[in-house]
């Protein structure tokens, strides 16, 4: 059998605080193991380190991995920079999307594209995807000459970043908190696109606080992050026991059996 | 077969020869031969007497020298700057300006790989390769020249202006940066050579960008280029001063000066983009006025040179009138770019604006140096200064020298605000997830830093000047 997607075995992590100049442990070892075809959930209370896991996968700089494995497509990922993760396939839609002044969407997109298949792209035929993608998620095209997420509404940065995700077809996507900031009719819209992008080749990473993001998503497996650890994993059913009973409910009966 | 061979290497020659032409890669061999030294009177006479001038431009020329060799350094920047300029030397560059070439063997090392690595556009390509493109740009050029005559616009370089217009030139040249204004406007003064003399007729709108590209006896800047640039009533016009190549000198020393006129309703634009071999220092008084409700924009871009002294300057003189500088500096390791500008609000209703983005790096340094006057009377008036420093490094500098002298309270407007950034980690973090490799995720922040000049730009400028940044920054990634 093929080697899973996405691998973690024990991962422990710190994150470098400029404030105190210090490095503070966030990951206590976090164990999952994501195949292609599946959409996972992760969810957990404010703070308990679901960020941080999407940030030391993605390569952040003030991220690092102490402790524990990760593979991707089965190759370690300690050793790669975070755009060689990205174009072997990972991709992470940012919680807080960076803006860039001056740098149009449209230049921005056209050079991540062509970052992630390693050649130039002719012009029209990144054009041709473009509108279609454009076109699916119901994007204007003014929007192109924009200046990369600078003045964006906390909806449309998240837009941004779907478009990017359709565009650069990454086989691991993980989404952090793209539900949160957008109103509900965003929110349908948003996920039913990033539900028509899954499929058998791929899978997602859904990052998420509350838990309506799961009326418009069908996770295969569900996880419940605390204090930087997945305590709790299980089927659709376990998203619905949170739905009914909240976290702490469902944490709390775990915790006392 | 030795005919045809024959035939390549005469093209070779001849393609060789104009790229000597269009970059500037030449000085005068004959006169570096000459034993003389320094300037004198009596050399500023030979000058005037080779070129065939009218008496009086040599007089012009005699008088300004007076003013040079009793005038003081600028005290404005740290004299040492100074220290390096042998004005022993000075009487080679005043020579400059007879078609001949130097070897491209005499151009440094240092130099030849920067061009190798610059590569030139496509057409130049073709061009270089010995390919039809040259009569391409033929009949451009003639096509360019045509419409320009029918239209009655005068489109020379300086020499020719006064042989050419000598009253015109006498009743404009030094009105506006007179010859005493700096000891480099009074050197440039008396020994200037190359430039441009423009004038656009009234009511006469140039669509596309006069580029001294299509001037008669083309000539990249001199080392004293004296520019005049007219826009008479409702005329409109775009000129460039396209140098984007290095542009090698052997001098270590420009010094320009530059002046425009925009009167009633014209609109003048002038944009240049100078990088000058980093032994140079690169002086140039660049001054405009306009006229009652009328344009004037100056777009300075300013990479290279080893230090750059450059406030290009907008008197509005009437109602109406509208000033506006966007500039650029890239301060790279031992560089400094010492820019700004200047607004002189002397009339009610007039507007004006200041952008200036500079970066640093390696250990380089950019200061903006501005003026924003009001005079008494000058009521109604909106000014705007927005200096931005991107600083790619913990030990490269920036720094801001505003005054803002305002004499009139009535309705006036001044706003001034200033910047000094860097480039964040997360930045660059948001643009690698994408897959963009880390130099290329630096070079598309500072290009969308400078977007602001860039987009003024004609396309293949805009393409060149990003090329330009991307060579500067090669190998800022540890
Ligand atoms: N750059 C940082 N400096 C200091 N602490 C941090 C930093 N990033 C995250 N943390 C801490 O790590 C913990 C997990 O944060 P995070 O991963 O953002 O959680 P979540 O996404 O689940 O809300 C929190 O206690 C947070 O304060
Ligand atoms: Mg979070």
């Amino acid at each position: 059998m093929n080697s899973p997607l996405l691998e973690l075995k024990g991962l422990c992590s710190t994150v470098f605080s400029e404030d105190t100049d210090q490095q503070i442990p966030i990951l206590k070892g976090v164990d999952l193991t994501i195949n292609k075809g599946e959409i996972h959930v992760l969810m957990g209370v404010n703070g308990s380190g679901k960020s941080s896991l999407a940030h030391v996968l993605m390569g952040h700089p003030n991220h690092q991995i102490t402790d524990g494995e990760a593979r991707f497509d089965g190759t370690s990922i300690q050793d790669m920079e975070p755009d060689e993760r990205a174009r072997a396939g990972m991709f992470l839609a940012f919680q807080y999307p960076h803006a860039i002044g001056g740098l149009p969407v449209g230049t921005f997109l056209k050079a991540a594209v062509e970052a992630r298949r390693s050649e130039e792209v002719p012009f029209r035929v990144f054009k041709r995807e473009l509108d279609a993608a454009l076109e699916k998620l119901g994007i204007s095209k003014e929007f192109l000459g924009r200046s990369l997420n600078e003045g964006f509404s906390g909806g449309e940065k998240k837009r941004n970043e779907i478009l990017q995700m359709h565009l650069l077809k990454p086989t691991l996507a993980m989404l952090d908190e793209t539900d949160s900031g957008l109103d509900v009719d965003a929110l349908k819209k948003v996920f039913h696109d990033v539900r028509e992008y899954a499929n058998q080749d791929n899978a997602l990473l859904v990052i998420t606080h509350y838990d309506r993001v799961l009326d418009y998503i069908n996770p295969t497996h569900v996880h419940i992050m605390s204090d930087g650890r997945i305590v709790k994993s299980g089927g659709a059913d376990l998203s619905k026991r949170i739905d009914e009973e909240g976290f702490e409910a469902v944490l709390g009966v775990e915790a006392s059996v | 077969m030795s005919s045809e061979k024959t035939e390549v290497d005469f093209d070779v020659a001849e393609i060789n020869k104009d790229y000597e032409r269009l970059y500037g890669f030449h000085t005068n061999t004959d006169y570096l031969k000459n034993s003389k030294k320094g300037v004198s009177p009596d050399i500023i006479r030979e000058i005037s007497k080779i070129k065939n001038e009218p008496d009086w431009m040599l007089e012009f020329r005699l008088s300004s020298l007076e003013i040079f060799n009793s005038m003081p350094d600028p005290t404005w920047m740290d004299g040492s700057v100074f220290d390096e300029i042998n004005y022993e030397d000075l009487y080679y560059y005043a020579s400059a300006g007879d078609k001949k070439y130097n070897d491209w063997d005499d151009v440094p090392e240092d130099i030849k790989d920067t061009f190798e690595r610059l590569g030139v556009p496509e057409a130049e390509r073709k061009f270089l390769a010995g390919v039809s493109a040259q009569f391409e740009s033929e009949v451009v050029y003639h096509h360019v020249q045509e419409e320009l005559e029918k239209k009655g616009v005068i489109f020379l370089d300086f020499d020719t202006g006064v042989q050419k217009h000598g009253d015109l030139i006498r009743k404009y040249i030094g009105k506006l940066v007179p010859q005493g204004d700096n000891k480099f406007a009074a050197l440039n003064s008396a020994c200037w050579s190359g430039g441009s003399f423009v004038y656009i007729p009234p009511g006469v709108k140039v669509e596309i960008p006069l580029q001294a590209y299509f001037r008669i006896n083309a000539e990249s800047i001199g080392q004293f280029e004296r520019t005049i640039i007219i826009a008479d009533k409702g005329a409109s016009v775009h000129y460039i001063e396209g140098c984007t190549a290095p542009t090698y000198s052997k001098t270590a020393f420009h010094t320009g000066v530059i002046e425009l006129f925009a009167e009633e309703d014209a609109y003048l634009r002038y944009t240049t983009i100078q990088n000058w071999s980093t032994n140079v220092l690169n002086l140039v008084t660049q001054r405009a006025i306009a006229k009652k409700n009328a344009t004037v924009e100056w777009m300075d871009g300013n990479l290279g040179a080893k230090t750059t002294m450059k406030y290009p300057a907008v008197y509005l003189a009437e109602p109406g009138a509208r000033g506006r500088v966007v500039s650029i500096g890239y301060a790279n390791k031992g560089q400094r770019q010492d820019a700004g500008a200047k607004m002189i609000h002397a009339a009610p209703h007039t507007t004006s604006s200041i952008t200036a983005k500079s970066i640093s790096h390696n250990g380089g340094r950019s200061s903006y140096r501005g003026l924003i006057k009001v005079n008494k009377g000058a009521s109604h008036v909106k000014t705007d200064v927005e200096c931005d420093a991107l600083l790619l490094d913990d030990f490269s500098e920036s720094d801001t020298y505003p005054t803002i002298d305002v004499r009139e309270r009535k309705d006036v407007s001044v706003m001034h605000e200033a910047t000094v950034g860097k480039v964040s980690d997360e930045t660059i973090y948001y643009l690698r997830s994408r897959g963009i490799k880390e130099e290329d995720a630096l070079l598309m922040v500072v290009n969308g830093f400078i977007q602001e000049f860039t987009r003024e730009l004609p396309m293949e400028y805009a393409v060149e000047l990003n090329r330009l940044i991307a060579l500067e920054m090669e190998g800022s990634i540890g």
